[in-house]
Protein backbone atom coordinates (compact mmCIF):
# COMPACT_ATOMS: atom_id res chain seq x y z
CA UNK A 1 0.00 0.00 0.00
CA UNK A 2 1.46 3.36 -0.91
CA UNK A 3 1.81 6.33 1.42
CA UNK A 4 -1.27 8.22 0.21
CA UNK A 5 -3.53 5.18 0.66
CA UNK A 6 -2.00 4.41 4.07
CA UNK A 7 -2.71 7.96 5.26
CA UNK A 8 -6.23 7.92 3.80
CA UNK A 9 -7.04 4.62 5.54
CA UNK A 10 -5.61 6.02 8.78
CA UNK A 11 -7.85 9.08 8.48
CA UNK A 12 -10.91 6.85 7.93
CA UNK A 13 -9.97 4.69 10.93
CA UNK A 14 -9.70 7.86 13.00
CA UNK A 15 -13.15 8.82 11.81
CA UNK A 16 -14.47 5.45 12.98
CA UNK A 17 -12.64 5.57 16.31
CA UNK A 18 -13.77 9.06 17.26
CA UNK A 19 -17.35 8.34 16.07
CA UNK A 20 -17.31 11.15 13.50
CA UNK A 21 -18.51 8.87 10.70
CA UNK A 22 -21.40 7.43 12.64
CA UNK A 23 -22.43 10.86 13.94
CA UNK A 24 -22.39 12.48 10.48
CA UNK A 25 -24.28 9.60 8.92
CA UNK A 26 -26.95 9.72 11.62
CA UNK A 27 -27.35 13.49 11.34
CA UNK A 28 -27.73 13.38 7.56
CA UNK A 29 -30.04 10.35 7.66
CA UNK A 30 -32.11 11.94 10.44
CA UNK A 31 -32.63 15.19 8.54
CA UNK A 32 -33.23 13.41 5.26
CA UNK A 33 -35.80 11.03 6.75
CA UNK A 34 -37.72 13.77 8.54
CA UNK A 35 -37.77 15.90 5.37
CA UNK A 36 -38.97 12.92 3.35
CA UNK A 37 -41.89 12.23 5.64
CA UNK A 38 -42.82 15.66 6.96
CA UNK A 39 -41.94 17.57 3.82
CA UNK A 40 -44.11 15.48 1.56
CA UNK A 41 -47.34 16.02 3.50
CA UNK A 42 -48.40 19.12 1.52
CA UNK A 43 -47.10 17.72 -1.74
CA UNK A 44 -49.60 14.91 -1.65
CA UNK A 45 -52.50 17.30 -2.17
CA UNK A 46 -51.12 19.12 -5.17
CA UNK A 47 -49.97 15.92 -6.76
CA UNK A 48 -46.32 16.80 -6.95
CA UNK A 49 -43.85 13.93 -7.05
CA UNK A 50 -42.90 13.19 -3.43
CA UNK A 51 -39.34 12.29 -4.38
CA UNK A 52 -38.88 15.58 -6.18
CA UNK A 53 -40.16 17.43 -3.13
CA UNK A 54 -37.56 15.53 -1.13
CA UNK A 55 -34.84 16.55 -3.61
CA UNK A 56 -35.77 20.21 -3.24
CA UNK A 57 -35.89 20.08 0.56
CA UNK A 58 -32.70 18.03 0.85
CA UNK A 59 -30.71 20.28 -1.45
CA UNK A 60 -31.80 23.32 0.56
CA UNK A 61 -30.58 21.52 3.66
CA UNK A 62 -27.33 20.39 2.03
CA UNK A 63 -26.38 23.95 1.17
CA UNK A 64 -26.11 24.70 4.88
CA UNK A 65 -25.01 21.36 6.25
CA UNK A 66 -22.36 20.00 3.87
CA UNK A 67 -20.16 23.11 3.78
CA UNK A 68 -20.26 23.05 7.58
CA UNK A 69 -19.31 19.35 7.69
CA UNK A 70 -16.54 19.85 5.13
CA UNK A 71 -15.01 22.72 7.08
CA UNK A 72 -15.35 20.93 10.42
CA UNK A 73 -13.53 17.86 9.10
CA UNK A 74 -10.64 19.77 7.60
CA UNK A 75 -9.95 23.12 9.31
CA UNK A 76 -7.84 21.46 12.00
CA UNK A 77 -6.16 18.75 9.98
CA UNK A 78 -2.86 20.50 9.22
CA UNK A 79 -2.44 23.20 11.84
CA UNK A 80 -3.81 20.82 14.50
CA UNK A 81 -1.17 18.20 13.75
CA UNK A 82 1.54 20.83 13.67
CA UNK A 83 0.48 22.19 17.05
CA UNK A 84 0.16 18.77 18.66
CA UNK A 85 3.60 17.87 17.31
CA UNK A 86 2.40 14.84 15.39
CA UNK A 87 3.28 16.47 12.05
CA UNK A 88 6.99 16.60 12.90
CA UNK A 89 7.02 12.84 13.48
CA UNK A 90 4.80 12.25 10.44
CA UNK A 91 7.20 14.08 8.12
CA UNK A 92 10.22 12.19 9.46
CA UNK A 93 8.79 9.21 7.58
CA UNK A 94 9.37 8.59 3.86
CA UNK A 95 6.40 10.71 2.79
CA UNK A 96 6.21 14.11 1.10
CA UNK A 97 3.92 16.86 2.32
CA UNK A 98 1.86 16.40 -0.83
CA UNK A 99 1.37 12.74 0.15
CA UNK A 100 0.18 13.80 3.58
CA UNK A 101 -2.33 16.27 2.21
CA UNK A 102 -3.57 14.03 -0.61
CA UNK A 103 -3.99 11.13 1.82
CA UNK A 104 -5.88 13.20 4.36
CA UNK A 105 -8.11 14.68 1.66
CA UNK A 106 -8.94 11.27 0.22
CA UNK A 107 -9.75 9.98 3.70
CA UNK A 108 -11.98 12.93 4.53
CA UNK A 109 -13.65 12.77 1.12
CA UNK A 110 -14.46 9.10 1.71
CA UNK A 111 -15.96 9.87 5.11
CA UNK A 112 -18.05 12.66 3.65
CA UNK A 113 -19.19 10.60 0.67
CA UNK A 114 -20.08 7.63 2.87
CA UNK A 115 -22.14 9.73 5.27
CA UNK A 116 -23.96 11.50 2.41
CA UNK A 117 -24.67 8.39 0.36
CA UNK A 118 -25.87 6.36 3.33
CA UNK A 119 -27.72 9.24 4.97
CA UNK A 120 -29.56 10.38 1.85
CA UNK A 121 -29.81 6.87 0.48
CA UNK A 122 -31.80 5.81 3.53
CA UNK A 123 -34.27 8.60 2.84
CA UNK A 124 -34.52 7.65 -0.84
CA UNK A 125 -35.09 4.01 0.05
CA UNK A 126 -37.71 4.99 2.60
CA UNK A 127 -39.63 6.93 -0.06
CA UNK A 128 -39.43 3.93 -2.34
CA UNK A 129 -40.60 1.48 0.34
CA UNK A 130 -43.50 3.75 1.23
CA UNK A 131 -44.74 3.15 -2.28
CA UNK A 132 -44.32 6.65 -3.76
CA UNK A 133 -44.78 6.88 -7.48
CA UNK A 134 -41.25 7.42 -8.62
CA UNK A 135 -40.61 8.85 -12.05
CA UNK A 136 -37.35 8.29 -13.85
CA UNK A 137 -36.32 11.92 -13.82
CA UNK A 138 -36.98 12.15 -10.10
CA UNK A 139 -34.49 9.33 -9.55
CA UNK A 140 -31.97 11.13 -11.75
CA UNK A 141 -32.54 14.32 -9.79
CA UNK A 142 -32.01 12.43 -6.54
CA UNK A 143 -28.74 10.90 -7.76
CA UNK A 144 -27.51 14.22 -9.07
CA UNK A 145 -28.41 15.90 -5.81
CA UNK A 146 -26.46 13.30 -3.78
CA UNK A 147 -23.42 13.44 -6.05
CA UNK A 148 -23.31 17.23 -6.17
CA UNK A 149 -23.77 17.37 -2.38
CA UNK A 150 -20.58 15.33 -2.06
CA UNK A 151 -18.83 17.73 -4.42
CA UNK A 152 -20.11 20.69 -2.42
CA UNK A 153 -18.73 19.11 0.74
CA UNK A 154 -15.45 18.47 -1.10
CA UNK A 155 -15.20 22.14 -2.10
CA UNK A 156 -15.43 23.17 1.53
CA UNK A 157 -13.02 20.41 2.56
CA UNK A 158 -10.55 22.06 0.18
CA UNK A 159 -11.26 25.49 1.65
CA UNK A 160 -10.73 24.00 5.11
CA UNK A 161 -7.30 22.72 4.09
CA UNK A 162 -6.48 26.13 2.68
CA UNK A 163 -7.41 27.71 6.02
CA UNK A 164 -5.51 25.05 7.96
CA UNK A 165 -2.34 25.47 5.89
CA UNK A 166 -2.29 29.27 6.05
CA UNK A 167 -2.80 30.02 9.75
CA UNK A 168 -0.32 29.88 12.62
CA UNK A 169 -2.76 28.82 15.34
CA UNK A 170 -5.68 26.43 15.58
CA UNK A 171 -7.96 29.03 17.13
CA UNK A 172 -7.53 31.30 14.12
CA UNK A 173 -8.41 28.42 11.81
CA UNK A 174 -11.68 27.78 13.66
CA UNK A 175 -12.61 31.47 13.48
CA UNK A 176 -11.85 31.76 9.79
CA UNK A 177 -13.77 28.54 9.07
CA UNK A 178 -16.90 29.99 10.65
CA UNK A 179 -16.38 33.21 8.70
CA UNK A 180 -15.98 31.35 5.41
CA UNK A 181 -19.15 29.39 6.06
CA UNK A 182 -21.16 32.53 6.86
CA UNK A 183 -19.88 34.38 3.79
CA UNK A 184 -20.41 31.63 1.22
CA UNK A 185 -23.65 30.20 2.57
CA UNK A 186 -25.50 33.24 3.92
CA UNK A 187 -23.95 36.65 3.34
CA UNK A 188 -23.01 36.25 -0.33
CA UNK A 189 -26.59 35.58 -1.40
CA UNK A 190 -27.99 38.40 0.67
CA UNK A 191 -25.42 40.80 -0.75
CA UNK A 192 -26.16 39.61 -4.26
CA UNK A 193 -29.88 40.07 -3.67
CA UNK A 194 -29.29 43.57 -2.33
CA UNK A 195 -27.24 44.47 -5.38
CA UNK A 196 -29.89 43.03 -7.64
CA UNK A 197 -32.65 45.03 -5.96
CA UNK A 198 -30.64 48.23 -5.96
CA UNK A 199 -29.65 48.06 -9.61
CA UNK A 200 -32.90 46.42 -10.62
CA UNK A 201 -32.76 45.60 -14.26
CA UNK A 202 -29.56 47.43 -14.98
CA UNK A 203 -27.25 44.59 -14.01
CA UNK A 204 -26.23 42.48 -16.98
CA UNK A 205 -27.54 38.94 -17.09
CA UNK A 206 -24.05 37.62 -17.91
CA UNK A 207 -22.45 39.30 -14.92
CA UNK A 208 -25.19 37.96 -12.67
CA UNK A 209 -24.56 34.44 -13.89
CA UNK A 210 -20.86 34.76 -13.28
CA UNK A 211 -21.49 36.12 -9.79
CA UNK A 212 -23.70 33.11 -9.05
CA UNK A 213 -21.12 30.66 -10.36
CA UNK A 214 -18.27 32.16 -8.34
CA UNK A 215 -19.82 30.83 -5.14
CA UNK A 216 -19.80 27.01 -4.87
CA UNK A 217 -22.98 27.04 -2.78
CA UNK A 218 -24.82 28.96 -5.52
CA UNK A 219 -23.41 26.74 -8.25
CA UNK A 220 -24.81 23.81 -6.28
CA UNK A 221 -28.17 25.50 -5.90
CA UNK A 222 -28.36 26.29 -9.61
CA UNK A 223 -27.44 22.75 -10.51
CA UNK A 224 -30.06 21.12 -8.30
CA UNK A 225 -32.94 23.58 -8.39
CA UNK A 226 -32.59 25.00 -11.86
CA UNK A 227 -31.51 21.94 -13.77
CA UNK A 228 -34.84 20.17 -13.96
CA UNK A 229 -38.10 21.67 -15.03
CA UNK A 230 -40.12 19.68 -12.54
CA UNK A 231 -37.85 20.65 -9.72
CA UNK A 232 -37.83 24.24 -10.83
CA UNK A 233 -41.59 24.36 -10.62
CA UNK A 234 -41.43 23.22 -7.00
CA UNK A 235 -38.75 25.57 -5.83
CA UNK A 236 -40.79 28.71 -6.22
CA UNK A 237 -38.88 30.75 -3.70
CA UNK A 238 -35.79 30.67 -5.85
CA UNK A 239 -37.71 31.82 -8.86
CA UNK A 240 -35.20 34.55 -9.47
CA UNK A 241 -32.88 31.91 -10.77
CA UNK A 242 -35.40 30.56 -13.21
CA UNK A 243 -34.03 32.94 -15.78
CA UNK A 244 -30.49 31.76 -15.26
CA UNK A 245 -29.89 29.00 -17.75
CA UNK A 246 -26.43 27.60 -17.54
CA UNK A 247 -25.01 24.45 -19.06
CA UNK A 248 -24.69 21.55 -16.65
CA UNK A 249 -20.95 21.18 -17.34
CA UNK A 250 -20.37 24.76 -16.20
CA UNK A 251 -21.97 24.13 -12.83
CA UNK A 252 -20.21 20.81 -12.31
CA UNK A 253 -16.98 22.41 -13.53
CA UNK A 254 -17.30 25.22 -11.02
CA UNK A 255 -17.84 22.77 -8.18
CA UNK A 256 -14.86 20.67 -9.28
CA UNK A 257 -12.70 23.77 -9.60
CA UNK A 258 -13.72 24.72 -6.07
CA UNK A 259 -12.52 21.32 -4.89
CA UNK A 260 -9.19 21.42 -6.74
CA UNK A 261 -8.07 25.05 -6.52
CA UNK A 262 -8.14 25.63 -2.75
CA UNK A 263 -6.50 22.24 -2.30
CA UNK A 264 -3.73 23.20 -4.72
CA UNK A 265 -3.04 26.51 -2.98
CA UNK A 266 -3.17 24.72 0.39
CA UNK A 267 -0.56 22.25 -0.88
CA UNK A 268 1.69 25.08 -2.02
CA UNK A 269 1.42 26.85 1.34
CA UNK A 270 1.92 23.64 3.31
CA UNK A 271 5.09 22.86 1.33
CA UNK A 272 6.54 26.23 2.30
CA UNK A 273 5.52 26.08 5.94
CA UNK A 274 8.10 25.81 8.70
CA UNK A 275 7.27 22.88 10.92
CA UNK B 1 34.06 1.68 8.24
CA UNK B 2 34.59 5.42 8.23
CA UNK B 3 31.99 6.47 5.70
CA UNK B 4 30.40 9.84 6.45
CA UNK B 5 26.71 9.22 7.20
CA UNK B 6 25.67 12.64 8.45
CA UNK B 7 27.36 15.77 7.18
CA UNK B 8 26.99 19.47 7.81
CA UNK B 9 29.15 21.45 5.39
CA UNK B 10 29.30 25.11 6.44
CA UNK B 11 25.58 24.79 7.06
CA UNK B 12 23.79 27.87 8.35
CA UNK B 13 20.15 28.70 8.99
CA UNK B 14 18.62 32.12 9.36
CA UNK B 15 15.02 32.70 10.44
CA UNK B 16 13.77 36.20 9.72
CA UNK B 17 17.18 37.81 10.12
CA UNK B 18 18.08 35.79 13.21
CA UNK B 19 20.95 33.37 12.82
CA UNK B 20 19.99 30.12 14.54
CA UNK B 21 22.75 28.02 13.04
CA UNK B 22 26.06 29.66 12.26
CA UNK B 23 28.00 27.82 9.56
CA UNK B 24 28.41 24.47 11.26
CA UNK B 25 30.73 21.85 9.81
CA UNK B 26 30.33 18.45 11.37
CA UNK B 27 30.84 14.96 9.99
CA UNK B 28 29.45 11.91 11.73
CA UNK B 29 30.77 8.59 10.58
CA UNK B 30 28.94 5.33 10.13
CA UNK B 31 28.61 3.11 13.17
CA UNK B 32 29.10 5.77 15.81
CA UNK B 33 27.16 7.35 18.65
CA UNK B 34 27.44 11.10 18.98
CA UNK B 35 25.84 13.25 21.66
CA UNK B 36 24.69 16.71 20.72
CA UNK B 37 24.94 18.86 23.82
CA UNK B 38 23.86 22.44 24.35
CA UNK B 39 21.43 24.69 26.19
CA UNK B 40 17.95 25.38 24.83
CA UNK B 41 18.12 27.42 21.65
CA UNK B 42 21.69 26.37 20.90
CA UNK B 43 20.59 24.98 17.54
CA UNK B 44 20.22 21.27 18.33
CA UNK B 45 16.62 20.96 17.13
CA UNK B 46 17.42 23.05 14.04
CA UNK B 47 20.18 20.56 13.21
CA UNK B 48 17.76 17.65 13.64
CA UNK B 49 15.20 19.33 11.38
CA UNK B 50 17.87 19.96 8.75
CA UNK B 51 18.82 16.29 8.85
CA UNK B 52 15.15 15.35 8.47
CA UNK B 53 14.78 17.63 5.46
CA UNK B 54 11.97 19.58 7.16
CA UNK B 55 13.87 22.81 6.58
CA UNK B 56 16.58 23.74 4.10
CA UNK B 57 19.87 25.32 5.07
CA UNK B 58 20.14 29.04 4.27
CA UNK B 59 23.82 28.51 3.47
CA UNK B 60 26.01 25.48 2.94
CA UNK B 61 24.94 21.87 2.64
CA UNK B 62 23.49 19.05 4.70
CA UNK B 63 23.82 15.43 3.64
CA UNK B 64 22.25 12.28 5.03
CA UNK B 65 23.50 8.96 3.63
CA UNK B 66 25.03 10.94 0.77
CA UNK B 67 21.77 12.65 -0.30
CA UNK B 68 20.25 16.07 0.32
CA UNK B 69 17.49 15.30 2.86
CA UNK B 70 15.29 18.14 1.54
CA UNK B 71 15.81 17.10 -2.09
CA UNK B 72 14.02 14.52 -4.21
CA UNK B 73 16.16 11.64 -2.90
CA UNK B 74 15.55 12.71 0.67
CA UNK B 75 12.11 11.10 0.82
CA UNK B 76 13.50 7.68 -0.02
CA UNK B 77 16.48 8.05 2.32
CA UNK B 78 14.07 8.63 5.21
CA UNK B 79 13.13 4.94 4.98
CA UNK B 80 16.47 4.27 6.64
CA UNK B 81 16.01 6.88 9.31
CA UNK B 82 14.43 6.75 12.74
CA UNK B 83 13.45 9.89 14.61
CA UNK B 84 12.27 10.60 18.13
CA UNK B 85 11.04 14.18 18.59
CA UNK B 86 11.62 16.05 21.82
CA UNK B 87 7.94 16.06 22.72
CA UNK B 88 6.21 13.02 21.37
CA UNK B 89 2.47 12.84 20.85
CA UNK B 90 0.17 10.39 19.16
CA UNK B 91 -3.49 10.36 18.30
CA UNK B 92 -4.96 9.16 21.57
CA UNK B 93 -7.74 6.97 20.22
CA UNK B 94 -5.26 4.50 18.69
CA UNK B 95 -3.75 1.60 20.57
CA UNK B 96 0.01 1.33 20.77
CA UNK B 97 -0.03 -1.49 18.26
CA UNK B 98 -2.29 0.51 15.89
CA UNK B 99 0.24 3.33 15.93
CA UNK B 100 3.15 0.98 15.27
CA UNK B 101 1.27 -0.67 12.41
CA UNK B 102 0.50 2.70 10.85
CA UNK B 103 4.10 3.88 11.05
CA UNK B 104 5.41 0.53 9.80
CA UNK B 105 3.16 0.83 6.74
CA UNK B 106 4.44 4.34 6.07
CA UNK B 107 7.98 3.02 6.23
CA UNK B 108 6.99 -0.06 4.20
CA UNK B 109 8.43 -2.53 6.68
CA UNK B 110 7.01 -5.83 7.90
CA UNK B 111 4.40 -5.44 10.64
CA UNK B 112 5.57 -8.65 12.32
CA UNK B 113 8.42 -7.03 14.22
CA UNK B 114 6.09 -4.52 15.91
CA UNK B 115 5.23 -6.65 18.95
CA UNK B 116 8.89 -7.41 19.48
CA UNK B 117 9.79 -3.72 19.33
CA UNK B 118 7.05 -2.90 21.82
CA UNK B 119 8.36 -5.65 24.06
CA UNK B 120 11.85 -4.18 23.84
CA UNK B 121 10.61 -0.91 25.34
CA UNK B 122 8.46 -2.69 27.94
CA UNK B 123 5.10 -2.01 26.30
CA UNK B 124 4.11 -5.55 25.30
CA UNK B 125 1.32 -5.66 27.90
CA UNK B 126 -0.01 -2.25 26.90
CA UNK B 127 0.10 -2.90 23.16
CA UNK B 128 -3.67 -3.21 22.85
CA UNK B 129 -4.53 -0.34 25.15
CA UNK B 130 -5.48 3.09 23.85
CA UNK B 131 -2.62 5.59 23.86
CA UNK B 132 -4.70 8.11 25.81
CA UNK B 133 -4.47 5.78 28.81
CA UNK B 134 -0.64 5.75 28.57
CA UNK B 135 1.56 7.61 31.04
CA UNK B 136 4.09 10.15 29.80
CA UNK B 137 6.89 7.62 30.10
CA UNK B 138 4.92 5.03 28.14
CA UNK B 139 4.38 7.50 25.31
CA UNK B 140 8.08 8.24 25.25
CA UNK B 141 8.81 4.51 25.03
CA UNK B 142 6.30 4.12 22.20
CA UNK B 143 8.19 6.95 20.51
CA UNK B 144 11.42 5.01 20.86
CA UNK B 145 9.79 1.88 19.47
CA UNK B 146 8.60 3.70 16.34
CA UNK B 147 12.06 5.22 15.84
CA UNK B 148 13.56 1.74 15.75
CA UNK B 149 11.16 0.47 13.06
CA UNK B 150 12.86 -1.21 10.11
CA UNK B 151 16.39 -1.35 11.52
CA UNK B 152 17.29 2.24 10.66
CA UNK B 153 20.77 3.17 9.48
CA UNK B 154 20.43 6.58 11.08
CA UNK B 155 18.77 7.33 14.42
CA UNK B 156 18.06 10.92 15.44
CA UNK B 157 16.95 11.02 19.05
CA UNK B 158 15.94 14.25 20.77
CA UNK B 159 16.11 13.74 24.54
CA UNK B 160 15.54 9.98 24.32
CA UNK B 161 15.72 8.92 27.95
CA UNK B 162 13.26 11.30 29.59
CA UNK B 163 10.58 9.22 31.26
CA UNK B 164 12.57 5.97 31.34
CA UNK B 165 13.27 4.31 34.66
CA UNK B 166 16.86 3.17 35.32
CA UNK B 167 16.25 -0.39 34.15
CA UNK B 168 14.66 0.66 30.87
CA UNK B 169 17.35 3.28 30.46
CA UNK B 170 19.99 0.57 30.65
CA UNK B 171 18.06 -1.53 28.15
CA UNK B 172 17.77 1.49 25.89
CA UNK B 173 21.53 2.06 25.89
CA UNK B 174 22.13 -1.66 25.33
CA UNK B 175 19.85 -1.46 22.30
CA UNK B 176 21.79 1.56 21.06
CA UNK B 177 25.09 -0.33 21.33
CA UNK B 178 23.61 -3.23 19.45
CA UNK B 179 22.29 -0.98 16.68
CA UNK B 180 25.64 0.78 16.55
CA UNK B 181 27.52 -2.49 16.25
CA UNK B 182 25.20 -3.45 13.41
CA UNK B 183 26.34 -0.32 11.60
CA UNK B 184 23.79 2.31 12.66
CA UNK B 185 24.75 5.93 13.14
CA UNK B 186 23.15 7.53 16.16
CA UNK B 187 22.90 11.21 16.97
CA UNK B 188 21.23 12.01 20.25
CA UNK B 189 20.71 15.21 22.11
CA UNK B 190 20.49 15.15 25.84
CA UNK B 191 20.59 17.20 29.00
CA UNK B 192 21.29 14.13 31.13
CA UNK B 193 25.03 14.44 30.65
CA UNK B 194 26.08 12.23 33.52
CA UNK B 195 24.32 9.16 32.14
CA UNK B 196 25.73 9.72 28.64
CA UNK B 197 29.29 9.63 29.85
CA UNK B 198 29.86 5.91 29.85
CA UNK B 199 27.69 5.33 26.79
CA UNK B 200 28.98 7.57 24.08
CA UNK B 201 32.26 8.09 22.32
CA UNK B 202 31.84 11.49 20.81
CA UNK B 203 30.36 14.79 21.82
CA UNK B 204 29.45 17.86 19.80
CA UNK B 205 28.87 20.92 21.96
CA UNK B 206 26.67 23.69 20.58
CA UNK B 207 26.36 27.25 21.80
CA UNK B 208 24.25 30.01 20.22
CA UNK B 209 24.08 28.17 16.91
CA UNK B 210 27.81 27.51 16.73
CA UNK B 211 29.69 24.27 17.16
CA UNK B 212 32.19 25.08 19.90
CA UNK B 213 33.70 21.67 20.53
CA UNK B 214 33.61 18.33 18.81
CA UNK B 215 35.51 15.12 19.42
CA UNK B 216 35.90 12.10 21.63
CA UNK B 217 35.47 12.58 25.36
CA UNK B 218 39.16 11.75 25.80
CA UNK B 219 40.30 14.43 23.35
CA UNK B 220 37.98 17.00 24.78
CA UNK B 221 39.28 16.31 28.31
CA UNK B 222 42.86 16.74 27.17
CA UNK B 223 42.12 19.93 25.28
CA UNK B 224 40.09 21.41 28.11
CA UNK B 225 42.89 20.60 30.53
CA UNK B 226 40.58 20.53 33.51
CA UNK B 227 42.48 19.35 36.60
CA UNK B 228 42.03 15.73 37.63
CA UNK B 229 41.13 15.34 41.31
CA UNK B 230 42.69 12.56 43.38
CA UNK B 231 42.07 11.45 46.91
CA UNK B 232 44.39 9.12 48.83
CA UNK B 233 43.15 7.07 51.73
CA UNK B 234 46.14 6.58 54.02
CA UNK B 235 47.01 4.50 57.04
CA UNK B 236 45.93 6.18 60.28
CA UNK B 237 48.14 9.15 61.15
CA UNK B 238 50.37 9.14 58.09
CA UNK B 239 48.42 11.69 56.01
CA UNK B 240 50.73 14.58 56.87
CA UNK B 241 53.81 12.56 56.14
CA UNK B 242 52.51 11.49 52.75
CA UNK B 243 51.50 15.04 51.89
CA UNK B 244 55.10 16.09 52.56
CA UNK B 245 56.45 13.36 50.31
CA UNK B 246 54.39 14.66 47.40
CA UNK B 247 56.43 17.83 47.10
CA UNK B 248 55.51 19.98 44.14
CA UNK B 249 51.93 18.70 44.03
CA UNK B 250 49.15 21.19 44.68
CA UNK B 251 47.62 19.67 47.86
CA UNK B 252 44.07 20.84 48.58
CA UNK B 253 43.25 19.14 51.80
CA UNK B 254 44.94 17.00 54.42
CA UNK B 255 42.50 15.59 56.93
CA UNK B 256 43.47 12.73 59.24
CA UNK B 257 43.34 9.75 56.89
CA UNK B 258 42.81 11.50 53.55
CA UNK B 259 44.96 13.62 51.26
CA UNK B 260 43.22 15.42 48.41
CA UNK B 261 44.90 17.17 45.51
CA UNK B 262 44.38 18.01 41.86
CA UNK B 263 46.75 17.82 38.93
CA UNK B 264 46.82 18.45 35.20
CA UNK B 265 45.55 15.54 33.10
CA UNK B 266 48.97 15.02 31.52
CA UNK B 267 50.67 14.68 34.93
CA UNK B 268 48.22 12.07 36.18
CA UNK B 269 50.36 8.98 35.48
CA UNK B 270 53.54 10.59 36.78
CA UNK B 271 51.87 11.38 40.08
CA UNK B 272 50.32 7.92 40.33
CA UNK B 273 53.78 6.41 39.97
CA UNK B 274 55.06 8.59 42.81
CA UNK B 275 52.08 7.60 44.95
CA UNK B 276 52.72 3.92 44.38
CA UNK B 277 56.37 4.40 45.42
CA UNK B 278 55.21 5.61 48.83
CA UNK B 279 54.23 2.04 49.59
CA UNK B 280 51.79 0.47 52.03
CA UNK B 281 50.96 3.74 53.82
CA UNK B 282 48.56 4.51 50.92
CA UNK B 283 45.62 2.15 51.24
CA UNK B 284 43.43 3.37 48.40
CA UNK B 285 43.32 5.90 45.54
CA UNK B 286 40.25 7.59 44.09
CA UNK B 287 40.57 9.39 40.77
CA UNK B 288 37.90 11.77 39.58
CA UNK B 289 38.10 12.64 35.90
CA UNK B 290 36.32 15.80 34.80
CA UNK B 291 32.70 14.85 34.13
CA UNK B 292 30.85 15.63 30.94
CA UNK B 293 29.01 18.27 32.96
CA UNK B 294 32.29 19.98 33.78
CA UNK B 295 33.53 19.65 30.23
CA UNK B 296 30.31 21.14 28.93
CA UNK B 297 30.51 24.08 31.34
CA UNK B 298 34.15 24.59 30.42
CA UNK B 299 33.55 24.77 26.68
CA UNK B 300 30.35 26.74 27.07
CA UNK B 301 32.07 29.41 29.16
CA UNK B 302 35.13 29.44 26.98
CA UNK B 303 32.94 29.68 23.90
CA UNK B 304 35.72 29.39 21.36
CA UNK B 305 36.17 26.84 18.64
CA UNK B 306 38.89 24.42 19.56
Amino acid sequence: MNAVATIAVQEIRDGLRNRWIIALTLILAGFALSLTFLGSAPGGNVGASPLLVTVVSLSSLSIFLLPLIGLMLSYDSIIGEIERGTMLLFLSYPVTRSHVMAGKFLGHMTILAFATIVGYGVAGAAAFVRGDVVEGNAITAFFNMTASSILLGGAFLGLGYLISASVRERGTAAGIAIGVWLVFVLIYDMALLAVLVHFSGSIAQGLFQVLLLVNPADAYRLFNLGGFDNVQALSGSIGMMADVKLPVWAMIGVLLAWVVMPLGVAGYLFNRKDI
Amino acid sequence: MSEATLQFIDAGKTYGGKVVLDDVSLTIEQSSVVALVGHNGAGKTTMMKLLLGLIRPSRGQVKVLGADPAGPDGVESRRHLGFLPETISFQGAMTGLDAMNFYARLKRVDLKQNMELLDRVGLADAARMRIKTYSKGMRQRLGLAQAMLGEPKVLLLDEPTTGLDPQLRRRFYDTLSKLKNDGATILLSSHALSELETRIEKVAIMKNGRLIANGSLHDLRNKANIPVRMRLLTRDGSADEIANQLAGVDINLVNGRTVEFSCAAKDKMMILRRVSEIGVAVEDVEIQLPSLDQLYSHYRDEGTVS
